[in-house]
């Protein structure tokens, strides 16, 4: 397990064609020596979980700047425990204002971040919430 | 020869200070990535020519300007973008601002409109009148123009995607006012290149939507001959972060896509090109953005005229407008805004623009407030009646480092014209993700810069207040458009003549399979209120719908 790739499947849901974002943290994820699924623009939530299962992805990053960050990440991380995947990481980011980031965070999704937030520090994030999750397996 | 020799040697002296003095330990590239030598001097114009390479304003080949007294003549249109809710909020906005004075108006659409689909589409859902207007049928279009004479208006729409039909549906309103087709003015954005490189709005392959910019092309030239039939568009392309010269090179190249498609068509060139405008970014580095506008003019000219053969002078013409950086702008101190939009909009003015629209301090965060948008307008006025700058033509040009810079823009310019050549041309390196790929590799490579800190951006990356919270407002939805609209669009469908809808929506079919203009069957199947998302799925029967490999 140790040696494997940090898998991450990047995908943006929504009438929304702001790309410029979840791109360069593609790249950046890349750099930072993990695997990257770009799944493209105008991906519904059922596709975005099915390719994650498909991919056997360890983080899923929903890139939402349309304003319905609230339906998107809520309906993914339903579908996700839904087909048994609730062990993964959903994370992502975008205009999202701080109460909607507090409630998706209550629903059990990771960090969201937001406009100048710094591409090492995504990467950094990612990585140890993959070295606890792995220590937390060990442990057990 | 005295003189030269003393002159070599005060060079030699020169350097020889500045490689000995001190020098700050700083990134003296553009925020392009250029590099720039920390003197420009004649040497560096050794091959210039001014009457090849410059010219007088309004003179061949117009890097000095489009227009003789540029802006003593005329000081650029000062024309803000705005956009709301219903057909009537729109409405009564428009004739809010007529009142004020203004004379020409801009029309911002919601997405499913942008996206050619009707309010009760299930990708719809939330979207409705939440960026600009819904517009579902020709009813709401008479709504949005109801009691505004479209003879005496200029009318901006920023559509496109389903350009023709939504234009159509303008037209149709106009007939209805009594107003003939060569009275009407304005300009249509009806860039879909630029949608399949940056901004990733469209509904066909690439192939039909440039069929329907040449049906288009072609009709208006016709019979709507004042109407700018498209806006070549810069701006997105630089959003979705690209270099200047990037935007520079993609923007024209697509401009010659449109030519290029028009004359096989058999249009005549003079016939079409004048009614061609442009629409550029202007971004945090100063001269670098005016380089790259004194470029854009020379380059269209030169191919215009030496290219693709224009006699008319107007069709060498590249008249642009601009809009200042979004992507400049920071959630982070806000009033900062304020300063990088002013120092944007100088450029933009050096630079010779038509018209401007400069952005509000708060755009990174919502929809502007009154406030802002107010202080975002006075910027221009200061920059036109204070600063003294709109007194001469081009006061820039001659210097060494915007001539040097201009020539370098072009250059760059033309790499990239001979690259998407051997790719094949626009659509081809589009289909491959060349254009793509390449904007993001620059959007990269300046976030990487970011990060390490040697790109400066105020109070994101440098001069950070520690004390500051970020706090995001929440978009404020008015909760009753989208009810109002659903009910509208469901009324029009029950009133209007269903048989007549189809047989049009057949007739439309069959011409798009055809070779037929299709601007005659649009203009049918909105005037018996068939709405833009029947329009959307007939052609879509005959052209098929388009995904992008999702390149990175």
């Amino acid at each position: 397990m140790s040696g494997k790739k940090i898998k991450v499947v990047l995908a943006k849901p929504g009438l929304d064609g702001h790309d410029r974002g979840v791109k360069v943290i593609a790249r950046s994820l890349v750099e930072h020596g993990m695997e990257v699924v770009y799944l493209g623009l105008q991906q519904t939530p059922e596709a975005i979980v099915n390719a994650a299962i498909e991919e056997d992805a360890d983080v899923i990053g929903l890139s939402v700047l349309s304003g319905s960050h609230m339906t998107q990440f809520k309906r993914v991380r339903e579908l996700m425990l839904e087909h048994g995947i609730g062990d993964r990481l959903l994370t992502g980011g975008g205009i999202i204002p701080d109460k909607d980031r507090d409630r998706l965070v209550e629903l059990g999704i990771g960090r969201l971040f937001g406009p100048g937030a710094d591409i090492d520090e995504i990467a950094n994030y990612i990585k140890e919430w993959a070295e606890s999750r792995s220590a937390g397996t060990a442990e057990t | 020869m005295t003189k030269n020799r003393d002159d070599t040697d005060n060079k030699a002296l020169w350097l020889k200070n500045y490689w000995e003095g001190r020098l700050r330990d700083a990134d003296f590239t553009t925020l392009s990535g250029q590099e720039v030598e920390p003197l420009y001097t004649p040497d560096h114009l050794a091959d210039f020519d001014p009457d090849r390479d410059l010219g007088y304003p309004g003179q061949y080949p117009y890097t000095r300007g489009v227009h003789a007294s540029m802006y003593r003549g005329r000081l650029w249109t000062k024309r803000q973008f705005a956009g709301m809710g219903t057909a009537e909020q729109t409405n009564q906005r428009f004739h809010f601002l007529l009142e004020k004075g203004q004379t020409g108006l801009s029309v911002a659409f919601d997405n499913p409109t942008l996206y050619g689909r009707d309010s009760d589409h299930p990708l719809s859902l939330g979207e409705v009148g939440k960026t600009g207007v819904a517009v579902d049928t020709l009813a709401d279009m008479e709504i949005v123009f109801d009691r505004i004479p479209l003879g005496d208006v200029s009318t901006s729409m920023t559509i496109n995607a389903p350009a023709a039909w939504i234009f159509a549906m303008f037209l149709a309103t106009a007939e209805k006012q009594g107003i003939p087709f060569d009275r009407i003015r304005g300009t249509l954005q009806n860039d879909i290149l630029k949608e399949f490189i940056a901004q990733k709005e469209w509904i066909f392959p690439p192939e039909p939507h440039l069929r329907l910019i040449t049906d288009l092309m072609a009709f208006c030239s016709e019979q709507v001959p004042q109407y700018n039939t498209i806006s070549i568009s810069g701006y997105h392309i630089r959003e979705a972060g690209s270099t200047a010269a990037q935007e520079l090179a993609f923007t024209l190249a697509d401009g010659f896509t449109y030519v290029e498609k028009a004359v096989a068509a058999g249009l005549d060139v003079d016939s079409f090109a004048p009614r061609l405008s442009f629409f550029f970014n202007s971004h945090l580095d100063f001269f670098e953005e005016i380089a790259k506008l004194r470029a854009a003019r020379r380059i269209w000219a030169r191919h215009l005229r030496e290219k693709y053969g224009a006699r008319n002078p107007r069709s060498w013409l590249c008249r642009f407008h601009v809009q200042t950086a979004g992507c400049s702008l920071t959630a982070q101190q806000p009033e900062n805004n304020i300063v990088r939009t002013a120092l944007e909009a100088l450029a933009a003015v050096l630079g010779g623009c038509q018209s401007l629209h400069t952005n509000s301090m708060d755009e990174a965060l919502a929809l502007p407030s009154e406030k802002a948008v107010e202080i975002a307008l006075r910027t221009q006025q200061v920059i036109a009646f204070e600063s003294g700058v709109t007194n001469i033509a081009d006061p820039l040009g001659g210097s060494y480092f915007i001539e040097t810079l201009t020539n370098r823009m072009e250059e760059q310019a033309e790499e990239y014209f001979s690259k998407l050549e051997r790719l094949g041309g626009m659509v081809a390196a589009i289909e491959q993700g060349f254009p793509q790929k390449e904007i993001t590799r620059s959007a990269y490579e300046y976030q990487k810069a970011i990060s390490r800190g040697t790109k400066y951006h105020i109070g994101v990356n440098h001069f950070i207040n520690e004390q500051e919270k970020l706090e995001i407002p929440v978009l404020e939805i008015d909760e009753n458009v989208e009810p109002d609209q659903l009910r509208r669009l469901t009324e029009v469908r029950r009133d209007r003549d269903t048989n007549a809808v189809q047989l049009r929506l057949e007739a439309l079919k069959k011409s798009a399979a055809g070779r037929d203009n299709l601007i005659p069957p649009l203009l049918e199947c909105v005037r018996v209120y068939a709405s833009v998302g029947e329009i959307t799925d007939s052609l879509i029967k005959v052209f098929g719908t388009y995904r992008e490999p999702p390149f990175y």
